[in-house]
């Protein structure tokens, strides 16, 4: 910021110079040039940024935000490298969401370490006219381009033939025909990539003159170099996130000094450069129309979204979704719990002492925590990516808007609420796309309500302990029957919250549906398989981060406790024991347990125990309670930590343990009405700090993260009240 | 100028939602300022030929195929009742 501030005082030649309208960009200035991607969405985009850089990719977030920014390493040449990063897929240069947002910080600070030394441009050919308009305005900046004129194939299906040398010298701009989901043209795009690019000289659209002496002090101020940029900072000067307070001020202070008009202006400037584009299309491109058969993507839809099928496929995709993640998943998720455990008996009988214990119930068990889910999430985000790549997403957008609405959500709700079962993380962030703000606000509260696939071994261990494992009418089986109704419970309280929210919160904004209705394709493998590898990877790198400390912590917890609390505990137990006569197996317990309860976690425990015990909780829940705070997931662990800590190394899966846990009359303790309490509280609880964080950046506050906290928890608390009160 | 003020008397002109299924027409104007901004940046420039699509099961959103070229938009009913056509 300091940098703009001087320059504000000695007013640089540049500005002033009107007639040079463009600077060269400082190219390779670090090294590695550095090369953004941008496109409208469904231009082939991410599919260029794929072939370009293959698994040598990286997601990290844009500064202050948490849009998704990747970047690759590109070999272009055996001499030549290039750093890509890939930017938010968008319609225009003037943003309508917060994904868009990102490329204008981008695109408009050329001292940001971030600023590309050029950029390509992916358009798809066979819409060239919409597509190019996002074009026009990048060349305007006047910022080196690459045109990478993607689905040259679908452009000739439909009889459109472009002149590609004609395009060229009409756009001023190196054009390179191609197709990336085949990988066709990207050897050239690379080629030229590598090359020297200035700055192009062909200008689409030039701001009225009327404008002219606003934009001068604009420039001058800034030290811009170019009219149209400074047409952009008049524009957006509230959301460019790299202006000072006082700079914001002194951009608004032209505005209504000048009477500019943002609205008029961006729809002038909107039909302006239309014209222009169909000048240029006029002379490159003609089109042959050809009879065409019913074009199959209507034919698909006259199903898929038919008033009765449309729904029953709808719910049948549903259906298998969740039958591969609790049928499919469950054999190699058999197989890392077996291993787990295989490794630690290993350990536990080959070494001894404190820091085994650590290592084996400590940090290997966490760690199995962890891996275990891997299998649930790469199946769920397959289906994700498959029905986004195909087209069918829109689909159901499309035929669930009017349901949606009705409960004040959208629908584009649906995306991150479907997401939401896999993971509440990723499903708040897909949110994005909702420009509406009240109606982005509603989805992201009510999202963490879908029942995660953190909540399913809570689910699947207490249901397996208390409902048999029989079948209603002849093929349901009761379990999974019991499993399906706690879906429902989560997502009808998501809805009904919703329509709760729908009344409360006041707004002004309309929300929008204006999308792109794409046609459906063959989902490309290898989109998919990097979207896979990319989610499991940030489910284990920052969830597992949480979930493995958590477990050193809870082990600490269990194994330690004040002063020389736990050394009296262990004498009083082995003298009520020999007093009594135990075996020495019994002694073994009475002392392991005796030990527990006066541990930190026991101690813990304690305090919350007379708050959780009318919903039939004890202390041993009420531990379990506080560290599924931190990720639910950690139930399991907590309670097989909980109970394996002094108990037989046999009793290995933790159902055994929890089904052989009695009450103070020694009678099973996890009866129905507990187990189903406990259950509806897992439920509804909001127990997942990387979710609350997540809605903290989403939401920039504390305000709707807090909000959720006290609400999600409160729901939990009552209805389990509710459910062991009535059960009991 | 294309845009339209909301503020303008209630018209009788015909909007792209009176249009049937499989209609076409020519758009004239937009008559919501803010709205037209993202309705222009997808395609929907005054003097191009819109054709009614489809309709989702329940009326709503609906989908329109724009230009000469295959290019399909959804939106809602009553965005689309802002986008005026030609007589």
């Amino acid at each position: 910021m300091a940098r703009l501030a001087t320059i504000s005082t000695v007013p640089a030649p540049m500005a002033v110079a009107s007639s040079v309208d463009s600077i060269p960009a400082p190219h390779s200035r670090r090294g590695l040039t550095r090369i953004a991607l941008v496109g409208n969405p469904n231009s082939g985009k991410s599919s260029l940024f794929n072939q370009l850089t293959g698994l040598n990719q990286k997601v990290g977030n844009f500064p202050g935000v948490t849009v998704d920014r990747k970047t690759g390493i590109s070999q272009l040449t055996p001499q030549h490298r290039a750093e890509i990063i890939d930017l938010p897929g968008t319609y225009s240069l003037y943003p309508k969401s917060l994904d868009e947002k990102v490329i204008a910080d981008l695109l408009y600070d050329r001292d940001s370490a971030q600023y590309p030394d050029f950029v390509v441009v992916t358009v798809d050919a066979s819409n060239l006219r919409r597509n190019l308009l996002l074009f026009t305005q990048l060349a305007d900046l006047g910022l080196p381009a690459v045109l990478a004129l993607n689905m040259m194939d679908v452009a000739e299906q439909h009889g459109v033939h472009i002149d590609i040398a004609e395009l060229q010298q009409e756009l001023g701009v190196p054009v390179i025909p191609m197709n990336a989901r085949k990988g066709i043209g990207v050897a050239a795009l690379k080629i030229v990539m590598a090359q020297h690019l200035d700055a192009p000289t062909v200008r689409f659209y030039a701001p009225d003159a009327a404008l002219l002496p606003m934009l001068r002090q604009i420039r001058e101020r800034f030290d811009l170099h170019n009219d149209y940029l400074a047409l952009h900072y008049a524009h957006q000067f509230r959301h460019i996130s790299f202006l000072t307070p006082d700079q914001r001020q002194y951009v608004q202070g032209l505005v209504e000094k000048y009477g500019f008009e943002p609205t008029a202006r961006q729809a002038q400037e909107t039909i302006a450069r239309y014209a222009r584009i169909n000048e240029i299309l006029l002379n490159a491109v003609s089109v042959t129309r050809t009879e065409r058969n019913e074009p199959y993507s209507n034919k698909l839809d006259k199903v898929l979204t038919h008033r009765v099928w449309g729904y029953m496929i709808f719910f049948g995709v549903l259906f298998m979704m969740f039958q591969a993640v609790f049928a499919w998943a469950s054999y190699p998720m058999d197989l890392i719990d077996q291993g787990i455990a295989l490794i630690n008996s290993l350990i536990q009988t080959n070494f001894n002492g404190p820091l085994i214990n650590l290592l084996t119930e400590g940090v290997i068990a966490g760690l199995g925590g962890v891996l275990i889910f891997i299998p649930q999430i790469a199946l769920l985000f397959a289906f994700i990516a498959v029905l986004e790549e195909t087209g069918y997403m829109a689909r159901v957008t499309f035929m669930m808007d009017r349901i949606m609405r009705k409960f004040g959500l959208n629908g584009k709700s649906v995306v991150p609420l479907i997401s939401g079962v896999a993971c509440a993380v990723p499903a708040i962030m897909s949110a994005r796309t909702i420009e509406n703000w009240k109606d982005r606000i509603i989805t992201i509260f009510v999202t963490p309500l879908m029942s995660c696939s953190a909540r399913i071994p809570v689910y699947t261990v207490l249901t397996a302990l208390v409902v048999p494992d029989e079948k209603v009418l002849g093929f349901f089986n009761l379990q999974g029957v019991v499993l399906m109704g706690l879906y429902l419970l989560g997502f009808l309280s998501a809805m009904f919250s919703a329509l709760a929210l729908k009344l409360l919160l006041k707004t002004q904004e309309r929300s929008y549906f204006i999308m792109e209705f794409p046609v459906y394709r063959w989902p490309r493998w290898k989109n998919v398989g990097i979207t896979i590898v990319e989610k499991v990877k940030t489910f284990v790198f920052q969830a597992g981060k949480v979930i493995v400390a958590i477990s050193v912590i809870l082990w600490v917890l269990a194994s330690y406790g004040p002063g020389e609390a736990l050394e009296q505990a262990e004498q009083r137990a082995r003298a009520t024991a020999a007093q009594q006569q135990l075996s020495s197996e019994q002694t073994d317990n009475r002392v392991a347990s005796e030990k527990l309860e006066n541990s930190y976690a026991g101690l813990f425990g304690r305090t919350l125990e007379p708050a959780i015990r009318p919903l039939g909780f004890d202390w041993k829940i009420g531990i379990a309670l506080i560290t599924s705070f931190a990720a639910r997931e950690v139930f399991v662990g907590t309670i097989s930590t909980i109970y394996s800590v002094g108990q037989d190394a046999d009793m290995r899966t933790v159902q055994q343990k929890l089904a052989a846990e009695k009450d103070e009359n020694g009678q099973p303790f996890f009866t129905p009405a507990r187990a189903f309490s406990l259950l509806v509280f897992y439920v509804f609880a909001m127990q997942c700090m990387s979710t609350l964080a997540v809605v903290y950046r989403e939401t920039k506050g504390w305000k709707w993260p807090l909000m959720q906290l006290v609400y999600m928890t409160g729901l939990a608390y009552v209805s389990s009240l509710v459910v062991y009160q009535l059960f009991k | 100028m294309a845009i339209r003020s909301t503020t303008a008397a209630p018209t009788t002109q015909r909007s792209v939602k009176d249009l049937r299924l499989g209609e076409s027409g020519t758009i004239c104007c937009l008559q919501d300022p803010e709205m037209a901004l993202k309705l222009l940046e997808m395609g929907c420039i005054p003097g191009t030929q819109v054709r009614l699509n489809s309709r989702a099961p329940l009326g709503c959103p609906i989908t329109l195929v724009l230009g000469d070229e295959d290019y399909t938009l959804s939106l809602r009913v009553s965005e689309a009742a802002t986008i005026l056509l030609k007589k």
